[in-house]
Parts: C-alpha cells; structure tokens; sequence
C-alpha cells in the first residue's frame, strides 16, 4: 500500500501540501485497513455517526420554529406540528431519531461486549464510547423535556430531583438545575440551551472515539489482530460499500417507523400539555431509560447507614460508571465469545437481563416485577464484579486461528493481493 | 448464532417498546377504522359528520384550540362553505385605529372559537371540572380511537354497590368510572344534513374519526410520502447490495 498518493489535479495537490486534507482522508478513508473477516454488526458504529448528524441537522431546522417559554412550547411544537411545511417529517425524524440513536449504540455496545472489543489496546476507544453513551443520554433526557408535556414536565420533576438524594449538596445540585424551586421557565429554558450545546460536545467526543479507533483499528469477531496485508482490505471501496448495505436496511427500518408509526416509541400524555396540578398515574422515561431506572426503583431497603432512595441513585450510575472499568474487570486474555465456550452463554444471560431489567423499568414497582427488579440489578452487578474476573481464570479458551485470513479462507492471502492491486489501479 | 443475536435483537426492541402501547385497566375493544393501516385515509363523509357533532354537542364546552376554521378544507368543503361556517362564530378583533376592541364574524384564517374565554370560566360553567380542549385527544389517550369510541359508547347506570358522586356520571372505561361529562351521545340526538341514522354508535364513529383528524392533519401526506420513501429506498438498497457483492467478490 502506497502511504503518499500522488494528487495530478494541481488544485488537489496545492491545497494538500499545505494543508493535507486529502493526504488524511486516503489515509484514513481510502488506505485505511479494516479486517476482512468483519460481520455486519461491524455497520453500526457508521449508523450511530448517520444518525448523529441527521439528528444535529433536523434539531437546528426545529430549533428555528420552535419557543422555549412554558406558555407556547407545546402549542409551537404543535404548529411545527401542523403548520410549518414539512414540520411534522423533521419532528418525526427527530423524535424517532433519539430512538434510532440509542437502538443502534445499544447493538453497537452489546457486540463490542460479545467479540470483547473493550479490550487491550481499545480500552480508551472503550472508556471514550462510555462518555458518548453519557452525553447521548443526558442530551436525550433534556430534549424529551422540551415539547413540555405531561411526561417531558413529570419526567424532569422526577430525575431532577433523584439528584437531591446526594448528602449535603443534593438541594442545592436540584436548585441549580431547576434554576428555582420547581421544574419552571428557567429549566425550560436552560434545558434547550444545553439541549442544543451537548450534541457538538457529542459530536467532538465521537471525533476523538474515531482517532482513538484509527489508532488500534477495528476489532473482528476472532479478536485476533491483523498481521499483515493479507489480513485486511481498504476501507475504501469495500467497507465504504459494506456500510452502504447496512445503511440502506437502517434507512428502511427508521423510515418505516417515521411514516407508519411515528408515535410507537413516545407515551400518549406527552400530547396532554404539561400540568404541575395534574400528576400522570405511571410516570415512565422514555424506553431507552427502563433498564437503569428500573435498577433506581429497585432499592426499596436502607443498605447499612445509606438511604434506600440514595443507594437506588447511587446503583444506576453505578450501573453506567462500572463500564468505565470494565476492561480491567474482565481478565480473559482471549477477546471474542467465539472461542470463549463459558462466556458465550454469560453474555446471553447478561443481554437477558438488561431486557428483563427493562420490562420491569415499564412496570409498576410492585409484585413480581420488583423482585424481577432487585435480581436482575444484583445480576447486573454480579456480572460485571464477580463473573468477568473469574471467568478469565477458569474458563479455558478454544485454540485461536492463527491469523484473519486463515479463519476467513483457511489460509492464503492471494485475494487479498489482488484486491489491493485493484486498489491501486484507482486514480 | 448470527440469526439468533439478529432475532434476539429484534426481540428487545419490541418488548423494550411494546409497553408503551398496552393500555391500563379495563380491555377496550378493537374496532376498525378508516384511517388505519399503511394505506388508511380519514373518511371525509364520516369527518363531515363528526364536525356536524361536534359543532352541535361538543363545542359548547370543549374547545378545538389547535384548528383553524381554513383546515376544513381537509374534509371536502368549499372555500365559500368554509367562510360561511365560520362566520358564524364572532369573535374579538382590534384595537382598530379609535384604540377599540372590536367583535367581527370569524374568518378562515381563525382559530376555532372557544366556548370559554379562560379555564375558571369553563370550570364555573361545568360544576367545577374542565372540559379538557379535543384538538390532540385521539394521541393523548392511551388506546387511542378505540378509547375514545368506548369511553363515548361506555356511559351505564352504576353498578350495584357503587355511589356515583353528585354530578358526575358512571362510565365503564374512565379511569376511576366516575366522569363529569354527561353522556354526550344519544340515538337521534343530531340530525345528520347527509341523511345517516344517528345511533350513538354511529356519532361516536364520526366524532372520532373527525378528532383522529384533528389529532393529525397531515397522516394522509405522511403516509403518501412514506409509500414513495419506502419503494425508492428498497430499490437503492437492492442496488447497494449489488454493489458491495462486485466490490466484494475479488475477496470471497
């Protein structure tokens, strides 16, 4: 592979040799290699950028119509709604987007934990993802809060003042959110200015996660490195084409929930405009929440001198945070599931109970759900303080093949040749 | 495995989502209705009919804050029909150029007018409680069209054993069964101009087919926008499949 193409149109080659931008997209984009065995759970990392800018773009067109003031918030979402042209597809697109947002990462995190992505050298690629997740979840929360219906206001009542169960400071932490003594105009209003402000601070920590990537390049369900060219194929044109294909099913599947049914994600009381008389008898987050909020409402007992409303907050951050360590909770030297006979069936328990955990995040905090509830948080934590450590020391590994391109085609790189030979022929 | 976690990861999104459609308390029956499905459009005749309703039994207390009176052109009307609707109503106007207020009959481009200048006032006028505004109520109800058809069709004396508190009302599907409103709804309570038997259940069919309308204006363009959406991106993921397999195949 040649590092230091040639540019022949002399504009390309003056602007790249004082500012490199096309040395650094064939670099990155064009050369750069990719393991050629990748799956197509390898897409979502490119989906999760798609969406990011479709969301950053229909936010700024709705942010142009839309009143951040108690008194017209709800009714300028209804115009844009009703009156504006094409408002009800930017909003449908934005509101199913978030969704889109977070159903894609989730798929993008649970292979990262299947083919053991988070481990050495990715753990800052890991640890960066982690702070993504934050930032999408607080921008998520603070955009569901600005139609100002029932659910945004009683939403932002609720997880506002979970804050308050912090010693000492809890009451001020909760009045300088609200920027008063209730969820009012001042929250309204500084929730759209950071509603607006996170996703660019998003946006720089998805740049940073893409260097960090380059760095280490992607992973591959053998979790094996690449050795050499053999190993791998340029990320143009092949992976260009491959994410083409997943773009194109993502495109219907958001599509389809767009046009056919736009309110499937959302609860019907956020049409009820908000009301701090009239409280609604189920107050949920949104979907992407249940799992972590349903290990919240787990805690329904003081833990030695902490309270239970404390320990709950302390848990579901605690239930995010421990992804931050996870790559040095999990001792096994051998990264993918694949060739992890034991782990294979850990992680299904575990993706079992995070849905579990988000059935129960749906349901009333009684009965049998909290019980559901309070094993499902135990196993949670389990999982990741008991299991991963000791599995890496019991489980006994199946033999690795001995390089990417033996596992794909039992061995040989002749195609690999060819293809980067084609590669060069490229103008 | 691969189908599997395909599969499973499908799974998680319908049980993660599917609560939220599923309704509390008591089971409201499933009925069909125009404007459901891929292709479903609003019924104009049974839109036209719901307006009539709603303008002779609902508008009294129930305001339409959301519409204009110009929307009605989404039901089939004429220009020259709409303005003579709305002129019906007056409405304030002003300051003109003495520094009045000023009342004129309502044009197209108003809203529909409320029966109520403020809330107290509506709450004075019913007893205490507040004719909630209809313009949203077919999406701001779990169960949507189907709740409202059973809550408008659900209007019984007690049950033995159960005191309705003064002025209100016992219905089967209301949260709590007690409900402000009176039965709205009765056999012949209107006089349809198209000649339709009024049953409640008919009325109850058209008035909430015309507030699904009222719900969402534009579900018809939706739909016909996602049709061509949905056909041009199944042929370009065809050619994008296409593609990747020529670009790919020098590598299989």
């Amino acid at each position: 592979m040649n590092t230091a193409p040639q540019w022949k149109n002399p504009v390309i080659r003056w602007v790249d040799e004082r500012l490199p931008v096309f040395t650094y997209m064939d670099h990155e984009y064009g050369q750069f290699p990719m393991p050629k065995n990748l799956n197509y759970f390898w897409n979502f990392g490119a989906l999760a950028s798609i969406i990011l800018v479709t969301m950053i773009v229909t936010g700024i067109v709705l942010a142009m119509q839309y009143t951040p003031h108690v008194d017209y918030a709800f009714n300028s979402v209804e115009r844009i709604m009703r009156d504006v042209n094409y408002g009800w597809l930017v909003r449908y697109i934005h509101m199913n987007g978030g969704s889109m947002f977070f159903i894609v990462v989730y798929i993008h995190m649970f292979r990262g934990l299947y083919y053991g992505s988070y481990k050495a050298p990715r753990e800052l690629l890991w640890i960066l993802g982690v702070v993504i997740l934050l930032l999408m979840m607080a921008t998520a929360f603070m955009g569901y809060v600005l139609p100002w219906g029932q659910m945004s206001y009683w939403g932002a009542t609720v997880i506002t003042n979970l804050f308050s169960a912090i010693p000492l400071v809890g009451n001020w932490i909760v009045t300088l959110l609200w920027g008063g003594f209730a969820v009012d105009n001042a929250t309204l209003n500084r929730f759209f200015a950071l509603h607006y402000l996170m996703p660019f601070v998003l946006f720089a920590v998805v740049a940073l996660h893409v260097v960090a990537l380059h760095m280490t390049k992607s992973s591959n369900p053998d979790g094996i490195e690449m050795k050499g060219p053999q190993d791998s194929v340029p990320f143009h044109p092949y992976f260009t084409a491959k994410d083409a294909v997943g773009t194109g099913f993502f495109l219907l599947f958001f599509a389809f929930f767009v046009f056919f049914a736009p309110n499937f994600f959302g609860e019907p009381d956020n049409y009820i405009e908000a009301n701090p008389l009239v409280t609604p008898a189920h107050i949920v987050p949104e979907w992407y929440f249940l799992p972590f909020y349903a290990i919240l409402r787990s805690i329904t007992f003081d833990v030695l001198f902490i309270p239970a409303k404390l320990m709950g907050v302390i848990l579901m951050f605690g239930s995010i945070m421990i992804l931050f360590i996870l790559p040095w909770l999990d001792t096994a030297k051998v990264r993918s599931a694949k060739y992890r006979p034991i782990y294979k069936y850990v992680f299904w328990i575990f993706f079992i109970d995070c849905i579990a955990l988000g059935w129960v995040g749906s349901q009333p905090p009684e009965g049998a759900a909290l019980i559901i509830g309070q094993l499902g948080t135990f196993y949670y934590f389990i999982h990741f303080l008991v299991v991963m450590p000791v599995l890496g020391k019991i489980e006994t590994p199946l033999p690795l093949p001995a390089s990417i391109a033996e596992s794909v085609t039992g061995g040989g790189g002749g195609a690999s040749a060819g293809a980067a030979a084609a590669k060069m022929e490229k103008p | 495995m691969r189908k599997a976690m395909i599969s499973a990861a499908a799974a998680v999104m319908m049980a993660l989502a599917g609560p939220a459609l599923a309704s509390g308390g008591v089971e409201i029956p499933k009925r069909e209705w125009s404007f459901e499905g891929l292709f479903g459009t609003y019924d104009r005749a049974s839109m036209q009919r719901g307006l009539q309703i709603y303008k002779e039994n609902c508008s009294g207390c129930h305001s339409l804050n959301l519409m204009y009176y110009r929307n009605l052109a989404d039901l089939g009307y004429e220009p020259a029909q709409i303005k003579a609707f709305a002129a019906e109503n007056e409405v304030q106007d002003g300051p003109n150029n003495e520094g009045e207020m000023y009342d004129r009959p309502a044009l197209p481009s108003d809203r529909f007018v409320k029966p109520f200048p403020n809330d107290n006032a509506a709450r004075a006028g019913n007893n205490g409680a507040l004719p909630p505004d209809l313009s949203l109520m077919v999406e701001a109800r779990v169960g949507g069209p189907n709740y409202l058809y059973a809550l408008l069709t659900g209007f019984t004396d007690a049950p033995e054993g159960v005191t309705v508190m003064e002025g209100m009302n016992y219905n089967k599907v209301f949260p709590g069964h007690q409900i402000a409103m009176a039965p709205p709804l009765s056999d012949d309570g209107v006089e349809f101009t198209d000649g339709t038997k009024a049953t409640v259940d008919q009325q109850a069919q058209d008035i909430v087919t015309f507030l699904a309308w009222t719900s969402e204006p534009n579900m018809e363009a939706r739909k016909k926008m996602g049709l061509k959406v949905m056909i041009f991106l199944v042929v370009f993921t065809g050619l994008l499949i296409a593609v990747k397999k020529r670009v790919w195949a020098d590598v299989h």
